[in-house]
């Protein structure tokens, strides 16, 4: 089982507790993100975009003390997040704030 | 007795203020969806415990929260805006073609009779109507394509479009507003749209007296008299008594005609509320004192209503979804402040008094009269 952190927003919107579990049937980011959603519906749309398929921009995904941020779907996830002793964490942004 | 619910939206939040029909006590629900801006919510007129709220954030997006209880509890419904066919071009601050992006949805207007029917004013300027409670979306494309849509450009705000108003006589017809583009009016249930800007005259286009190119701030309708309009235009308070195909000024006596909000007396057609605001320059009331603007003559002639509002050293706005009025008598006036105030009129504006101080910045004011 892949172990996936939520930020504290999309454990709300997802009604998730603070780390998940998934079966993910590829094990890439792509992969990683289908499971997400497929178990937690109501994140389609925050994590990436619904139709592109791209990371919004202030969502960054960390792993085993790497940015995979901007690595593309088809990135293998690391062997630690494959047998569970990482998490998968997805974040939001150091974006500043004007509000 | 009737009872009173107002749906606040915030920078920070969403806020359910009730009250019995006197409006002298209130409880205060909220934060709901707490740390995410909240454009708008709404009540079903067919269906009032059947609300709609915008969700948004810089981060996580758009969401759509729907409740079945008035605003106690929500469950999130459909949030996948995607624009009818090939989305193309409007205009960029710099005047360059610039894609159309969703960002946002500003306003939902539910329909005033079916619950499961839904209208979202979106960023960059679109239309799209659920016929599911929310849970899909779909764009009434006619409004980009009937033709002048490569000529819109944002505002300051962004290429929002803000207000969506129902004829109540005829389902057919339905007016929304876009910044900076202008009124538009379908009268084929969104099929088809055509610009209704004869007589805004804008200072901030090329061509003041253009077809598109305004910057509509708000329009209000009074259900009995469809047909007449009140627009608070960037600058300029306007009217029309031919359902927009002309505008005619009715700033009259104003101290300044800049300002956002507008809307109309529950029961005096000919009553309008505004909110003056100095100048696009400086979003906040003229010398530091918050004042409500009323005319009982359909414009032109307007006077000051301050009993009860800060009267020194007030710097806040009142954005464009910030004021509404409840269908008791007297009729009751509330508005949001962009220092987190909610101020209410229980007596069509004569005198007010804050119901909450120190929300966050307060986006959207709907009220609900409840039985």
């Amino acid at each position: 089982m892949i172990r996936v952190i939520l930020p504290a927003h999309l454990r709300t919107l997802g009604r998730a507790g603070s780390e998940v579990t998934l079966e993910v049937k590829e094990a890439t980011i792509g992969g990683l993100l289908d499971a997400l959603e497929e178990s937690y519906p109501t994140l389609k749309g925050a994590v990436r975009d619904h139709v592109t398929l791209q990371r919004r921009p202030f969502v960054r995904y960390f792993a085993c003390e790497q940015d995979l941020s901007h690595e593309p779907p088809d990135f293998p996830l690391p062997g630690q997040v494959i047998s569970g002793s990482e998490p998968f964490l997805i974040v939001g942004a150091i974006a500043g704030g004007c509000f | 007795m009737s009872k009173v619910r107002i749906l606040v939206g915030t920078r920070k939040g969403a806020f359910v203020l009730t009250s019995d029909g006197k409006r002298e006590k209130w409880d205060v629900s909220g934060p709901h969806f707490a740390g995410w801006e909240i454009y708008h919510l709404k009540g079903s007129p067919a269906d009032p415990d059947r609300v709609y709220a915008s969700q948004s954030s810089g981060w996580f997006g758009q969401q759509i929260q729907r409740s079945k209880d008035g605003g106690v509890t929500w469950e999130p419904v459909g949030n996948k805006f995607v624009y009818d066919g090939v989305p193309g071009t409007h205009q960029w601050y710099d005047g360059t073609p610039h894609p159309w992006e969703f960002k946002r949805v500003w306003h939902l207007e539910p329909s005033l009779s079916d619950p499961d029917k839904v209208y979202a004013g979106v960023e960059d300027a679109a239309l799209f109507e659920s016929a599911d409670g929310g849970q899909n979306w779909q764009e009434l494309s006619g409004l980009r394509g009937h033709g002048t849509g490569p000529h819109w450009s944002p505002g300051a705000g962004g290429m929002c479009l803000h207000t969506i108003v129902i004829d109540p006589s005829n389902p057919q017809r339905m007016y929304i507003a876009i910044s900076a583009a202008g009124a538009f009016r379908t009268d084929d249930a969104g099929k088809s749209w055509r610009p209704i800007n004869h007589g805004l005259h804008s200072q901030h286009i090329p061509d003041p007296d253009a077809e598109v190119g305004h910057c509509v701030h708000r329009i209000a309708m009074h259900h009995s008299r469809p047909g007449t309009l009140f627009m608070q235009k960037h600058w300029d308070v306007m009217r029309s008594d031919n359902a927009g195909d002309s505008w005619r000024e009715v700033s009259g006596n104003l101290p300044t005609d800049f300002g956002f909000v507008i809307d109309v007396h529950a029961h005096e057609p000919e009553t309008v509320y505004v909110v003056p605001i100095k100048s696009d320059s400086e979003h906040f009331p003229l010398d530091g004192k918050l004042s409500v603007y009323r005319s009982r003559s359909g414009g032109n002639e307007w006077e000051a209503l301050t009993k009860g509002l800060p009267q020194k050293d007030c710097y806040v706005n009142v954005l464009r979804d910030a004021m509404a009025v409840d269908s008791l008598d007297k009729c009751g006036v509330y508005f949001g402040t962009t220092g987190g105030q909610v101020y209410a009129s229980a007596d069509s504006g004569d005198s007010w008094a804050p119901i909450v101080h120190d929300l966050p910045a307060v986006l959207s004011v709907e009220v609900q009269t409840l039985s």
